[in-house]
């Protein structure tokens, strides 16, 4: 578990050819979606366009499934294969390749995306079957996936950066799917925008990183710089052609000697920082940048866009708005990997961070916050996405409050757990819309367990996972988190060491278990118990048929796919409205695959709830990755698993393994309290306990359900002024630039109309005087044909005269 | 005008002249005295007065040409002019020329000219002025062509040779037919073109009238 | 009173023809145009009778005289014609009738 640092060498590395096609597939796929799709769609109906989508989705699976294997089968402090493809840009000490890595760390996330990716591309068949645009939809979750892999593959920031771009792209695209929706659209628009806030800062912490690592190397007098001396062993690269760089000590099996300087790629900046004796950590933590700890500001830039991709506080807010998009986007994006990018990038820079205990600090206390705070908005949504999204931010706020603390395993593995569950509970609340003919108010749902019983089952074992109840993968990561959170002692603020911020961020978390167990159960007891309320208006247009194959839907495990669905797509048992309960056998509604006009409601198809099935199983066998150390006394198998990619060290309070077990019973105590209270309020809908309250407190209950109005300040502090500078400045562009410009073409026309006077009265008076001077000389002249021969001899005399003279004078 | 202030006038005019001559040659005597073109002459003898009275007679009658008012007194002054030059000829040894001239010219232009003055009678009242100049352009245009001319004929030193008068009929006979024979043939053509021309340009014309 | 030279006849031809381009020019009587115009061609006789007589000897001045007599008769023939038929055309022989040609 505790690696002695100076034990640590640099990483050892292991050159594949075939790391590339991972991204490569979707890439493929998004490629001859996006150009094809429409005809292939024409031509040979949906089922090639998924075909295609889900067949890339699965190769690239499987090659992630040789890469694990191939990792899988080294040793433990060797796991890394790269592949590097080309050199992509050098400029001075800049430069970064297309190259890809597979650490411990991103395999993991490789394989996460890989396999629930291609789960959701099953789940979107059956999902979004009747939409025209079907070819679109695919060509866009091809190109997520492509950009999540870059994002996790890439060895490098830059890598990285495009991939975190193509997220945030693949996002907009995809939200904003139904774009003729001017709701939609501007929901895909806000995404994007806020995104921009984080990346950002994203950038900014970059580029200080960056420019950190490149000090100068003598000390110069006339300059303030960051210059240090490296240590012992250092040489500068013989007759390299790059003077920015050193080279640090070599590690006895290492086949890269250390490069130390200002770089992009991930396992040479981490090489620096880890390995002590190149005394760059050391360096960088003593550091300072306008009067704050350089690594600090660092850490909280870069968290700054994690903040954005991530949604913690102050910019959670796009996610919310982000459910217009279809469900599937919502389960693959914002529940399952994109949101987790944050994370991803905080673990991958743990070593920087465990630098810099501001950083963690202020990484944890936001975490902590967003996920206090998103919860206690869930409590009141009516509408089922909503409150997945809500829970989405709040479960996000657990997993920085796990990397924040210094828990970066715990972070992750809970990143794990939470990419099932919430995927399932997504594509659950997906079924559940599709079964209630696109209603997501949880207020026209209630006893959809008797029509959609794997829907409920799935649904349910997810909710258990989320609140934290053992046996469900929720409770191990959710307790690790929560356990390390109280035990962390290395937190700072300003500088200043905050001891009591684990535990008051532990207080949070326990807290917020509460309130997540509390509005999971609400939702679940909401939409699946009680009576159907909605569907009003239909129910008259068709017979109900129970599908007498179906039984009650009660199993003691979803672990089995339903085994009694029927081929033709699965119809839920439809029941009357109102009060009937078991009719005799109706007659069977043919041809119904999906809800569409009908008034009551039914399962999903197969495509739907295999997908949920296997999502739920993933929820509860995830558990076996994470059992705690209290009870095996052995590492957990994940924190075994990524400990190399994850060097950094945290101090930690030392607590006996039953305080662990102990706080764990708190956990699983908060959870059954809010349980309780769920099921109170909401089992069956019965209680009038919650109108009650809210009319009592109603107040209170408008500024929650309003989301404490936090996109109507966002709305009057940055829409509003952003739109008055935009119509400001189009003012000026109009009243300003544009009278500049017609002023000069007023100008131009004068000088045209200037120089056409002149043309007309000067040139064309030269030569009209011309003329007129010839014609007015003749018409002069002519005055001599007097016709009177006494002119013509006066001119005769005078010039025979003249010629005499002439003669005479000049001889 | 009458008749007494119109001889008034004239007797006037040419005395003015005479007078402008003679000042002029006055002025010029000096000069003529001094200029190696003229010889120095003996006495005055009866030569010179009746040249000088042929010359008076030449010019005045030109004079007369250029300044009468009545057509009639104009083709008179012509008249003694050509008188005067026929007498000059005789000086110069030109005995035919003077002949011929008298023939010729009295006799045949100048009864031409009558019968043309007398055919275009309607003009009662000849008066000096053209339209466009007027007499004064002429009298510049004297004034300045007479100076010349004279200047030419009295400072030019021309080459002076003993004149012997002499009997020329017979060398003009000789020169008309040997030398001069194409001109003396061509002459005669002329002639014959003059008399058709001006017969055809002279009459009326009979067609349309 | 010299003796009679070259000098005298030229002046003399001088004089002749001044009064004869003076008639020339000034008069408004076609005719009197004329008369001038054989005013001059005496005035040339006189000269070259003059220089043959005292210059070049022979006889060519004298011929060319005889010339200048005939076709002064000619000219005064053919103008005389032009006159009478100026005057049928125009009846007047003023010389600013015949104006034509005037533009």
């Amino acid at each position: 578990m505790e690696h002695p640092l100076n034990e640590l060498g640099p990483v050892v590395v292991h050159q594949v050819s075939y790391l590339w096609l991972i991204p490569l597939f979707p890439a493929v796929g998004a490629f001859v979606n996006s150009l094809f799709g429409i005809r292939l769609q024409r031509a040979l109906g949906k089922r090639a366009v998924h075909l295609i989508a889900i067949g890339m989705m699965a190769l690239s699976f499987a090659v992630a499934v040789r890469a694990f294997l191939e990792l899988y089968a080294l040793a433990p402090g060797e796991r890394f294969l790269s592949q590097t493809l080309w050199r992509m840009l050098t400029a001075g000490p800049l430069s970064f390749d297309l190259g890809f890595a597979l650490d411990p760390l991103s395999m993991m996330m490789v394989l996460i995306i890989t396999f629930i990716g291609t789960l959701i591309h099953v789940f979107s068949t059956g999902y979004m079957a009747d939409e025209p645009s079907y070819w679109r939809f695919f060509a866009y979750l091809n190109l997520f996936v492509f950009a999540m892999l870059l994002l996790v593959m890439g060895d490098n920031f830059a890598l990285m950066f495009f991939g975190w771009e193509g997220v945030g792209l693949a996002s907009y695209l995809l939200i904003s799917f139904w774009y003729t929706d001017v709701e939609k659209a501007k929901a895909g628009m806000k995404a994007f925008v806020v995104n921009r806030f984080g990346d950002f800062g994203f950038i900014l912490g970059l580029f200080l990183l960056f420019w950190t690592l490149g000090g100068v190397w003598e000390p110069r007098a006339d300059v303030r710089s960051l210059a240090y001396h490296p240590e012992i062993g250092t040489s500068a690269v013989a007759g390299a052609a790059n003077p920015f760089f050193a080279v640090g000590p070599k590690a006895s099996e290492g086949e890269h000697p250390v490069k130390i300087g200002p770089t992009l790629n991930f396992r040479e900046l981490r090489d620096q920082v880890v390995i002590e004796s190149t005394g760059v950590a050391e360096h960088l933590k003593h550091q300072r940048v306008w009067g704050f700890a350089l690594m600090a500001v660092v850490g909280i830039l870069l968290f700054v866009g994690a903040m954005g991709k991530s949604a913690q506080i102050p910019l959670y807010v796009w996610l919310p708005d982000a459910m217009a998009g279809p469900t599937p986007v919502s389960a693959l994006i914002h529940a399952a990997t994109m949101v987790t990018a944050g994370v991803y990038m905080v673990a991958r820079l743990s070593y920087l961070y465990a630098l810099s205990p501001t950083a963690m600090g202020w990484v944890a206390a936001i975490g902590g916050l967003t996920a206090f705070f998103a919860a206690t908005i869930g409590f009141f949504q009516y509408d089922i996405k909503k409150v997945l999204a809500y829970s989405t931010v709040s479960q996000l706020g657990f997993m920085f409050v796990g990397v924040g603390v210094g828990a970066f395993w715990a972070g992750t593995y809970h990143l794990l757990t939470h990419a099932f569950f919430k995927a399932c509970l997504f594509l659950g609340s997906g079924s559940v819309i599709l079964g209630c003919h696109h209603e997501q108010d949880m207020r026209q749902m209630g006893g959809l367990k008797k029509h959609m019983p794997i829907t409920a089952w799935t649904y349910l074992i997810a909710c258990w996972a989320i609140a934290g109840f053992p046996w469900a993968s929720g409770f191990y990561s959710k307790d690790e988190i929560l356990w390390k959170a109280f035990a962390a002692r290395d937190l700072a603020f300003l500088g200043h060491s905050t001891p009591w911020l684990g535990p008051a961020i532990f207080l949070l978390g326990i807290l917020t278990a509460t309130g997540t167990s509390f509005y999971m159960f609400r939702s679940y007891y909401m939409t699946f118990t009680g009576r159907y309320r909605g569907g009003a208006g239909h129910a008259e247009e068709h017979d109900e048929d129970p599908h007498s194959a179906h039984a009650a839907p009660h199993h003691a495990t979803a672990a089995h796919p339903q085994d009694n669905v029927d081929p033709n797509g699965g119809h839920g048992a439809a029941h009357g409205k109102k009060d009937d309960h078991g009719h005799g056998a109706h007659a069977a509604d043919a041809g119904h695959g999906h809800g569409h006009h009908g008034g009551t409601p039914h399962e999903s198809p197969l495509s739907i709830t295999a997908v949920l099935v296997v999502l739920a199983a993933g929820s509860v066998l995830a558990s076996l990755l994470g059992v705690p150390a209290a009870w095996t006394h052995h590492e957990p198998l994940l924190e075994r698993w990524l400990a190399p990619s994850l060097p950094a060290e945290v101090r930690f309070a030392e607590f006996p393994h039953s305080t662990e077990i102990l706080f764990q019973g708190l956990g699983v105590g908060a959870a059954v309290v809010g349980w309780f209270f769920a099921r109170l309020l909401f089992k069956d809908g019965r209680s009038r306990v919650p109108a009650d309250l809210k009319k009592r407190f109603f107040g209170f209950w408008t500024v929650v359900y309003n989301k404490y109005y936090v996109d109507e300040a966002y709305h009057a502090v940055v829409v509003r002024p952003s739109l008055f500078l935009a119509r400001f400045l189009f003012w000026f562009d109009q009243h300003v630039i544009d009278w500049l410009v017609n002023f000069a073409a007023w100008l131009g026309r004068l000088v045209a109309n200037i120089d056409g006077a002149i043309d007309t009265y000067v040139v064309d008076g030269a030569v009209n005087a011309v003329a007129g001077i010839t014609g007015e000389a003749g018409r002069a002249l002519r005055r001599i044909e007097t016709g009177r021969i006494t002119t013509y001899l006066y001119g005769l005399t005078l010039g025979s005269l003249l010629v005499v003279l002439f003669n005479f004078l000049f001889r | 005008m009458r008749p007494f202030q119109k001889l008034l006038a004239w007797s006037a005019g040419s005395l003015a002249v005479i007078a402008a001559v003679v000042v002029a040659s006055a002025h010029v005597a000096p000069a003529l005295a001094a200029s190696p073109g003229v010889a120095k002459g003996g006495p005055v003898t009866l030569v010179d007065v009746v040249f000088w009275f042929l010359a008076a007679l030449a010019v005045g009658g030109a004079a007369g040409v250029a300044l009468s008012r009545n057509i009639l007194y104009t083709s008179l002054a012509l008249l003694f002019s050509l008188l005067g030059v026929a007498g000059l000829y005789v000086y110069l040894s030109a005995d035919f020329i003077a002949v011929a001239q008298v023939l010729i010219y009295i006799g045949g232009v100048l009864v031409l000219i009558l019968f043309a003055v007398m055919l275009t009678n309607r003009i009662g009242d000849v008066n000096i002025s053209n339209a466009s100049l007027g007499w004064a352009g002429g009298a510049l245009l004297m004034a300045v062509v007479t100076p010349l001319v004279l200047l030419v004929a009295i400072e030019v030193p021309w080459r002076v040779r003993e004149a012997p008068l002499s009997a020329t009929t017979a060398a003009l006979g000789h020169a008309l037919l040997q030398r001069w024979l194409l001109p003396f043939e061509l002459a005669s053509l002329i002639l014959l073109a003059t008399l058709i021309g001006a017969i055809v340009i002279a009459r009326k014309e009979l067609k349309a009238d | 009173m010299a003796n009679v030279t070259l000098s005298h006849f030229l002046v003399v031809g001088g004089l002749l023809f001044a009064l004869g381009l003076f008639t020339v020019l000034t008069r408004r009587n076609a005719v009197a145009v004329l008369m001038g115009v054989e005013l001059l061609l005496n005035a040339a006789n006189v000269n070259l009778v003059a220089f043959n007589h005292y210059v070049v000897g022979g006889i060519a001045g004298q011929t060319f005289t005889l010339f200048v007599i005939v076709l002064a008769a000619a000219e005064a023939a053919v103008g005389l014609a032009i006159v009478l038929s100026i005057f049928h055309t125009f009846k007047t022989i003023d010389v600013r009738a015949a104006d034509l040609m005037r533009e």
